[in-house]
């Protein structure tokens, strides 16, 4: 029951964007493009899971007092050996996103659901809340370079969706979509439909 | 005369949030009011300041290509600079346990104020940007290092604080749709911020 419920709530109700507001940085960065946002929710899934799970086996033998160094040093770990996968399996995304996979490490995501959560849970449990922290998160992203890809460069997965007709008729992309301010808006708007649906997340 | 330069560049034309949009998890959920949004930008400034110079000096003498001369010819291949990440978060974080214990030992009010976002200035990514940036523009000196860092701080401190303010006075006298209220209206006044200091890019001292 209560491992259900770990990993379905921040899928909706408990998400790390909409809710938690964490990793907001790289939401902004990554989701100007389709591929490079799926690929970046990806490495933080698998990222996030075993960092959890990892630091969730070793939680009672950390000292209090350096408990940060030890999880950036796991999460760090982790995140060199994603950029190396990527840089193995899928050379042209990881070109697209280097910065980005570096800055992993730095999502407030990891660092507040290790401190929330597999600091005092068992593996397990941790694992499912780090797999679905990580797609409550890909979803955001998603959703977001789906409008932003649309609106801005008129395509999806760098395919044309917007019909040559339509440009002929007069049409033009929204530039100011691909401008990061522009994702800020459309995370608010996307908080704005979430909390409309979900009463009790409204502040009062 | 170029440091001063840069120091207020930084400050306001590469303004961390409104320029790079780092640093936001912090910033969004720490700016409801002016008093702890100010806490967090002094520790913030704090951090950034100390830490730039350090990443300066071993990203110089220990992590660039040829960095390791000093010790010998035998060392002038030496290439350190994949480790640069994993040196400069470490830099980073044992720092913030620093001041985590030092905020703890004689200001208790601001530790439990500030809560969970105190160990979250490591990950703060405008503080690890703040040091890649730094590897990434080829810094001359520790002064051109600490006038970026103490400028990025400072521009961080001013962002958060405008925004903090901002956010009383709706809070207190705008009637804002319920689902956006709080976290939403945020975004928007953030993002609003943002398109504004644009206005900046194209500004030389």
């Amino acid at each position: 029951m209560a491992n259900k419920s770990v990993f379905f709530n921040p899928l909706s109700k408990d998400n790390p964007v909409l809710v938690q507001i964490l990793g907001i940085c790289s939401v902004l960065a990554v989701t100007a493009k389709l591929e490079p946002a799926l690929v970046m929710g990806l490495s933080v899934i698998a990222v996030l899971a075993f960092s959890n799970v990892i630091i969730s086996l070793i939680r009672n033998t950390i000292p209090t007092n350096i408990r940060i160094i030890v999880q950036l040093v796991v999460v760090a770990g982790l995140v060199v050996t994603v950029s190396q996968l990527l840089e193995a399996y899928a050379y042209d995304v990881s070109k697209q996103l280097s910065v980005f996979i570096g800055l992993i490490i730095t999502n407030c995501i990891l660092m507040g659901r290790l401190e929330a959560f597999a600091m005092a849970n068992r593996p397990w449990p941790s694992f499912l809340d780090g797999v679905g922290n990580g797609l409550g998160y890909t979803i955001i992203l998603v959703i977001v370079a789906f409008f932003r890809e649309l609106l801005g460069s008129g395509t999806l997965f760098g395919y044309q969706v917007v019909p040559q007709c339509f440009y002929e008729a007069g049409y033009v992309n929204n530039g100011l979509m691909i401008l990061p301010p522009m994702a800020l808006i459309t995370v608010a708007c996307i908080i704005w439909v979430h909390r409309s649906l979900n009463k009790d997340l409204q502040d009062k | 005369m170029d440091n001063l330069n840069l120091f207020i560049r930084s400050i306001f034309v590469d303004n961390m949030i409104f320029a790079y949009f780092l640093g936001m998890c912090s910033f969004i959920a720490v700016s409801k009011n002016v008093k702890t949004a100010f806490g967090l930008g002094i520790a913030v400034t704090f951090m950034l300041t100390i830490t730039l110079p350090i990443n300066y000096l071993l990203n110089t003498y220990v992590l660039s290509p040829g960095a390791l001369t000093w010790l010998g010819p035998e060392y002038a291949d030496v290439d350190l600079s994949f480790l640069s990440l994993i040196v400069f978060i470490a830099v980073i974080a044992s720092m913030t346990q620093l001041v985590e214990m030092v905020v703890e030992k004689y200001a208790p009010a601001l530790y439990s104020q500030l809560g969970i976002f105190l160990p979250l200035i490591a990950v703060n990514c405008a503080i690890l940007g703040g040091s890649l940036f730094m590897q990434q523009r080829d810094f001359t000196s520790v002064g051109t290092a600490l006038c970026a860092g103490a400028g990025w701080g400072i521009g961080w401190l001013l962002a958060i604080t405008a925004v903090a303010a901002i956010r009383e006075r709706v809070a207190q006298y705008s009637n804002v749709p319920a689902p956006l209220r709080g976290v939403g209206i945020t975004f928007i006044i953030t993002a609003l911020m943002g398109i504004a200091f644009m206005s900046f890019l194209g500004i030389k001292l």
